[in-house]
């Protein structure tokens, strides 16, 4: 789990770092909006916040092209952003405006984007393994050198899909790129009270997957990981599952008191915080100045805020539209 | 016109299909090197290979999930589910997945996907293996529900199915593939959206689908020998429900009697029964009835099966005591 160095004295590594940074910066910016928004119920239902968690959708989606697909969870704000859905359509959606990514049907758990691969949220836990599979499949009949990202969490690794879905992506030797977010909660069920084994990784490899733990606060890590696994996948070499280990530090979802874990244990996680960790790396390797920080957080601050205001401004969807799409004819 | 039985229908349409439509693949449990459990897939993996003939591990949820993601993928996947029962362990990609994710994503998706399946009772499987779960298909938004009862619609359905944009499922009774009917084998994609008057009448509309209408138009038979005209209407496609069909009979006959293999309570059979009363309410001589199965788990015992399933003859009583009642 040791981070590859970040190379020096180069234009094009401190870009990239800058784009690391700023994308987690975006999320964790976004979601503090979305949380402050909700409180004043202008976004409603369910929110999980992906805050903590940052680095692996930053990460992973950075190792990723345009032309792979993603499928992701419930907590999928950070993915939508890191892949390039625009501020302003997620938090219409959100609250539940037209203009929404989903055009307000889906909400913080069903972000979608056919024309990014963004094939969506999903709420079901271990429900968008199979779809990702498909995918693949699809790809693989049609000679296509895609990869599908699939995220799920930890929790989803006791579901029976978990198990169908990584049993047939090796089977059938299919491009798909499992990543498993081990935050060690499943909702509020922690790993060693729900797993006999807690070593994910380690169950991918049962079924002939190659897999590998991944320190998930280490947004270079990360990257470095999936890197190198999404080309294996690419190659034709069969699927591969990426654990990152990171953890989440607000509640499950606005409706937690957290009583399943303790103050301290969250205090501990937060000091490796992957934006303040990473941060402060790159200000060590000479690519980060004051001026550059707080040029990136007002940019960001000014595209939360305009994405605000947007899903303030939008209009509904009108009434009469409650049953389309709910088949095309 | 040519003689063949339903299962050789389905496997001339699903043959047409692979050769016409390159998008076009199949997966399921032992539909290759088995020959499907009902032989409806034999000779496919010889004649198109294991990409498109694709035999599965026994994981109804992923399967079926896989379908979803490949058509999402712009494939067209037909998948086979081995029985009815069985569909059961996939219901959380059906209703979570494959009716809903073209809603919660705002319209962005087709999902060209066609699932189908063996239903009903009647070979003493007994209770794992021989349900009538349409109805509850038929509940779900976004999906649209096809149970062919003659060989040209195992033949024409399958071919309109591959066609459309949305998830198809289609119930295939199991006693109905050994039926021999004849059809033109040239015939084209069926409508599947109108159901289809089988026998004209004017004293009873007897409604069915699948498995039972052999059953009705048996009942029909009798009931002519007696003096009765019965019109009955195969429903075909379960969702979207065709009620105008069913109304126009109504008003004409003034008496329905719903046959529905599936449980009574909260049946499609109950569905049709409420929507004949709040649209053709006036046209009614007698209150809609229904001849259901019994609400037992499916005996495996041949007379208990014979009682819990509907037969010719409770058709045939049912309609005898609502004109005995002068109804």
């Amino acid at each position: 789990m040791a981070s590859p160095a970040i190379p020096q004295e180069s234009s094009t590594e401190r870009t990239h770092a800058h784009t690391l940074l700023r994308e987690m910066l975006r999320i964790r910016r976004f979601e503090e909006k979305a949380a402050e928004v909700y409180q004043l119920g202008k976004i409603r239902g369910f929110l999980h916040l992906y805050i903590g968690e940052e680095a692996v959708a930053v990460g992973a989606i950075q190792a990723l092209t345009p032309e792979d697909a993603i499928v992701a969870t419930y907590r999928e704000h950070g993915h939508a952003l890191a892949r390039g859905l625009p501020a302003d359509s997620l938090m219409a959606e959100m609250y539940g405006k037209a203009t929404g990514c989903s055009r307000g049907r889906g909400g913080s758990m069903h972000f979608f984007d056919a024309s990014r691969r963004f094939y969506g949220g999903y709420a079901i836990v271990g429900g968008g393994l199979p779809i990702a599979v498909g995918l693949a499949l699809a790809d693989k009949l049609q000679g296509k050198a895609r990869v599908s990202a699939c995220f799920f969490g930890e929790g989803a690794a006791v579901e029976g899909e978990f198990h169908e879905s990584l049993n047939l992506a090796a089977l059938w030797k299919l491009p798909v790129l499992f990543c498993c977010e081990n935050n060690l909660y499943a909702m509020g069920t922690a790993i060693e009270r729900s797993h006999s084994t807690t070593d994910v990784a380690q169950r991918a490899r049962s079924y002939g997957i190659v897999a590998e733990a991944v320190d998930g606060m280490d947004v270079v890590a990360v990257e470095a990981a999936t890197r190198q696994a999404a080309e294996a996948v690419r190659r034709g070499e069969g699927p591969c599952l990426l654990e990152f280990r990171t953890y989440r530090f607000r509640a499950h979802s606005m409706a937690d008191p957290q009583l399943y874990r303790s103050q301290e244990e969250v205090e501990r996680w937060k000091e490796r915080d992957p934006l303040t960790t990473f941060e402060r790396r790159v200000r060590q390797d000479g690519m980060l100045s004051d001026q550059d920080l707080a040029e990136m957080e007002a940019s960001i601050a000014a595209e939360v805020d305009a994405a605000t205001i947007y899903a303030e401004a939008s209009p509904w969807e009108p009434v009469e539209d409650l049953t389309k799409y709910v088949t095309r004819r | 016109m040519m003689r063949m039985t339903y299962r050789e229908a389905l496997r001339r349409a699903l043959r047409e299909i692979l050769e016409r439509e390159p998008r076009a693949f199949l997966m399921g449990e032992d539909i290759g090197r088995y020959g499907g459990s009902f032989a409806v897939t034999h000779g496919l993996l010889e004649e198109f290979g294991p990409e498109r003939v694709r035999d599965t591990p026994l994981s109804e949820s992923t399967f079926v999930g896989a379908g979803i993601g490949a058509a999402l993928a712009g494939m067209r996947p037909i998948v086979e589910v081995m029985t009815i029962n069985f569909s059961l362990l996939a219901l959380d990609q059906v209703v979570n997945n494959a009716a809903s994710i073209r809603y919660m994503s705002g319209g962005q998706f087709d999902i060209p996907l066609v699932v189908r399946m063996a239903s009903g009772g009647g070979r003493q499987m007994a209770a794992q293996h021989a349900h009538s779960l349409e109805g509850w298909y038929a509940h779900i938004p976004g999906i649209r529900v096809l149970a062919p009862a003659t060989v040209a619609d195992a033949r024409g359905m399958m071919l309109a199915a591959v066609r459309e944009h949305d998830p198809v499922f289609i119930f295939e009774h199991a006693l109905l593939y050994p039926l021999e009917e004849e059809i033109d084998e040239d015939g084209g994609p069926a409508d599947i959206d109108h159901a289809a008057v089988r026998r004209a009448g004017e004293d009873v509309t007897l409604v069915t689908y699948g498995g039972s209408l052999g059953k009705v138009m048996n009942a029909a038979d009798e009931l002519a020998a007696m003096g009765y005209a019965a019109e009955v209407i195969d429903l075909r496609t379960l969702r979207p429900l065709d009620m105008s069909t069913i109304l126009a009979s109504v008003a004409k006959t003034h008496r329905a009697v719903i046959v529905d293999e599936g449980w009574r309570t909260g049946s499609l059979a109950a569905e049709i029964s409420a929507q004949v009363m709040e649209q053709g309410f006036d046209t009614l001589d007698w209150p809609v009835e229904r001849v259901c199965s019994a609400e037992v788990p499916m005996p495996y015992a041949k007379h208990l099966e014979d009682a819990a399933l509907p037969q010719t003859a409770t058709i045939v009583e049912t309609v005898e005591r609502i004109f005995a009642s002068n109804g």
